[in-house]
């Protein structure tokens, strides 16, 4: 039967399961709309900006396993996309970004709405791809899906011009596809492995380095198993973070420049650092040249462009976590490395990680969303609101934590939130932001509203750009350049002072929630922290907002300066000399 | 260790191939001395030259970042291997007296090149040599004729050699 590429587009999202599909209409995309229209197997989602969109359908994609689908119309609507489209990729979340596009006739015209996506988004994408053929449509669009999904996630750009959509042709949608150049590795080197757990067996001061490779090929239980099967102790980077769950007795705490510091201090004395699936991004290692310097490296990674890029590695194994997890409980086996766990436990007891004030603190809040919630999908924004709560969210197997860790998107968590809650209804969802992320999205609180999606979504609000504000006060002399959110043009243009006098904060959270439909609350003591946390769960109509007002220089500790090696923290505020 | 590298690249013949491998040197900050590209006996396949100076750790880096694109069909490392490889140059060089263009003919013997064309004060020669030896006759020529050389050249194409064994 011929029919037109349009109908053929949705013909695939079906194939390919798609339920749920983030999307935005516009001219050069008009004809994929009508094609949608009045489907019910795809629920399309309008997001109000298509920024939040594609950080929605990221959201969806981490907390469903799912790919997540977008659909936007050309130029302006493709480029609203890009931010989205790297967060992502960084992360490894599988996206498949569906761009309308002028016909093929007007491509390179300067036409309007015209821009050329593939291009702008080939280095921050797996694959980008214009169809310029109807009779490849059905192709492309499979190859999509699987590059997308298979090997290292990622995200995979299809641009459809407008007469491609219109024209008629074959409604035939292959069932696989062969791509010579791409083929992912489902299979784990036994010599390696070997290898490695000799290594392991002749280690005393072992432990695992575990990045956001574990939970993205779902082998937390199998890391589980391997952790207690040889009884070597845990470390997680923020991505990495519920490999194991965190009240577990081998979990030690999570490493880089805001990380525990008996994390940072077994990286330091480890003899085998066994990690999988983490790239040693400057942010965990610190100073490079004396990060675990006198360990043997073992590297689990699916990409082997990631092994030894950063850090030497002696033993590299190319492979899928799951696969080699799976691999290597087959070989590996108890270790008497009884001193070695002792002596983490001690680091950890005696350098635990805390907020010494007292009030409202993010600490109390996060803690506080630890007992409320216990089967819940948690989202972060970027910066210390990020960071407290990568520290002190407990993690078990009901619970999931979202975050932008690879390129660190303000503005990412409550849309995520949103992706999140579509796709697990069944779950509660917490966004935790700052009063600066949460301002980078704020409309979707009507995407939130109507598309009836009950989520709680605490702002811990200080009035400040804090994770560069907590820079400037360490590093900068308390020079606050731009960071100031209660700033108005009648302030003194340089106050490093906040105070009492301080003009009020806009806009007003409780309010907007109001006008959106939404419920709003504002916390400022400690004691309202649980009740508003129990009201915004138990209220299944519309979203919460709560707004704790929290200290205004309350800081992200302890933390290893910049340039210094993991070893070398500063524990708590003031320490600075 | 610093040293020039050569790189046989199979990519898909698609639109875009080239901006992606030449995206990837320019994104990454990896050097890139020359990069040439052409379809094969199989036209939907292209085949790319390339080379570029740099440390054993970034080669490494450059082959596995290659390898990873997944237009890239093949990466086979030409470093250390027997290859043919040759460059086709163009040099014309202008406003010759008598004199000037008797040394370019003289010169044009030494190098082995050909002169292909030839007017009352330019002569144009086509260069198919080596990359470093294409490099030592523009020294020489630039030396002779200040300012009145022109330069056009094709980047390196290379190819296993024979394996007698």
């Amino acid at each position: 039967m011929q029919i037109t590429g349009a109908q053929l587009f949705v013909k695939a999202l079906k194939e390919e399961q798609v339920d749920t599909l983030f999307a935005y209409p516009g001219g050069q995309a008009i004809d994929l709309f009508n094609a949608l229209y009045g489907e019910k197997d795809i629920e399309v989602i309008l997001p109000r900006h298509e920024q939040a969109l594609v950080h929605a359908a990221d959201g969806y994609a981490r907390s469903t396993g799912k790919v997540g689908v977008c659909l936007v119309t050309s130029g302006p609507g493709a480029t609203n996309l890009v931010t989205g489209i790297a967060t992502a990729n960084y992360d490894s979340v599988p996206l498949v970004c569906f761009t309308g596009q002028v016909a093929t006739s007007l491509i390179g015209n300067d036409a309007f709405q015209e821009v050329d996506i593939v291009g702008i988004t080939r280095s921050i994408c797996k694959y980008a791809v214009t169809v310029r053929n109807r009779d490849e449509l059905a192709t492309v669009i499979k190859k999509a899906f699987y590059i997308a999904r298979t090997g290292k996630p990622g995200v995979v750009v299809v641009d459809l011009p407008k007469d491609i959509q219109q024209q008629k042709g074959s409604d035939e949608y292959p069932e696989q596809v062969e791509i010579r150049g791409y083929k992912p590795k489902t299979s784990v080197h036994i010599g390696q492995i070997k290898k490695a757990v000799d290594l392991l067996n002749k280690a005393k001061k072992p432990v695992f380095l575990i990045g956001g490779g574990v939970n993205i090929a779902h082998a937390n239980q199998e890391m589980t198993k391997l952790a207690e099967l040889t009884g070597i102790p845990v470390i997680t980077t923020i991505m990495g973070k519920g490999a194991i769950p965190t009240d577990h007795e081998l979990y030690v705490g999570n490493i880089g420049i805001h990380g525990s510091f008996a994390a940072n201090s077994a990286i330091s004395n480890c003899d085998v650092l066994f990690s999988i699936g983490t790239r040693f991004n400057d942010r965990i290692t610190g100073k490079i040249e004396e990060f675990a310097s006198n360990a043997t490296i073992i590297h689990i990674d699916i990409d082997s462009a990631s092994i030894s890029r950063n850090i030497a590695v002696d033993i590299p194994i190319v492979a899928d976590a799951k696969n080699a997890i799976e691999a290597l409980l087959k070989k590996a086996s108890p270790l008497k490395i009884d001193g070695w766990r002792e002596q983490i436990i001690e680091w950890k007891k005696n350098y635990p990680i805390t907020m010494h004030q007292d009030g409202l603190t993010p600490q109390r809040i996060i803690q506080s969303i630890n007992q409320v919630f216990d089967d819940a999908v948690i989202t972060t924004d970027v910066g210390q609101n990020q960071l407290w709560t990568t520290q002190y969210l407990e993690i078990g197997e009901n619970k999931q934590l979202l975050t932008s860790g690879g390129l660190g998107t303000m503005g990412y968590g409550f849309p995520a939130g949103i992706g999140a809650k579509l796709g697990n209804p069944e779950k509660d969802v917490v966004v935790v932001s700052g009063d600066g992320g949460m301002q980078m999205n704020i409309q979707e609180m009507a995407t939130a509203v109507v598309y009836e999606l009950p989520m709680t979504i605490c702002i811990l609000n200080n009035g400040y750009l804090g994770n560069v504000r907590q820079w400037q006060e360490m590093f900068f002399d308390k020079r606050y350049s731009c960071t100031c959110l209660r700033y108005r043009r009648s302030c003194e243009s340089a106050c490093s002072t906040p105070g009492a006098e301080c003009p009020v904060y806009t806009p007003d959270f409780v309010k907007l929630a109001e006008s959106y439909g939404a419920k709003g609350i504002r916390v400022t003591k400690p004691e309202e922290i649980e009740g508003a946390l129990l009201e915004a769960k138990n209220n299944k109509k519309v979203p919460t907002i709560i707004e704790f007002i929290i200290e205004r220089e309350a800081n992200v500790m302890p933390m290893v300066p910049p340039g210094n090696s993991l070893s070398d923290m500063i524990l708590e505020s003031g320490d600075t000399e | 260790m610093m040293k020039k590298r050569w790189i046989c690249l199979l990519v898909e013949n698609d639109i875009g191939a080239l901006a992606r491998i030449a995206g990837l040197f320019s994104g990454k900050s990896y050097n890139l001395d020359s990069l040439t590209a052409g379809p094969t006996e199989d036209e939907t396949v292209s085949r790319m030259t390339i080379s570029l100076t740099s440390d054993d750790k970034t080669f490494e880096q450059v082959k596995k970042q290659l390898n990873r694109s997944v237009e890239v069909i093949k990466v086979i490392d030409y470093t250390d291997i027997a290859i043919h490889r040759k460059e086709l140059m163009y040099i014309k060089v202008n406003n010759c007296s008598n004199k000037d263009m008797t040394e370019v003919f003289r010169i044009a013997q030494v190098y082995e090149v050909k002169v292909i064309d030839y007017g009352p004060a330019t002569a144009l020669l086509e260069c198919v040599q080596a990359e470093q030896r294409n490099d030592d006759l523009i020294r020489l020529l630039q030396k002779c004729f200040v300012n009145r050389i022109e330069v056009v050249r094709g980047g390196s194409v290379a190819i296993e050699a024979v394996n007698m064994s």
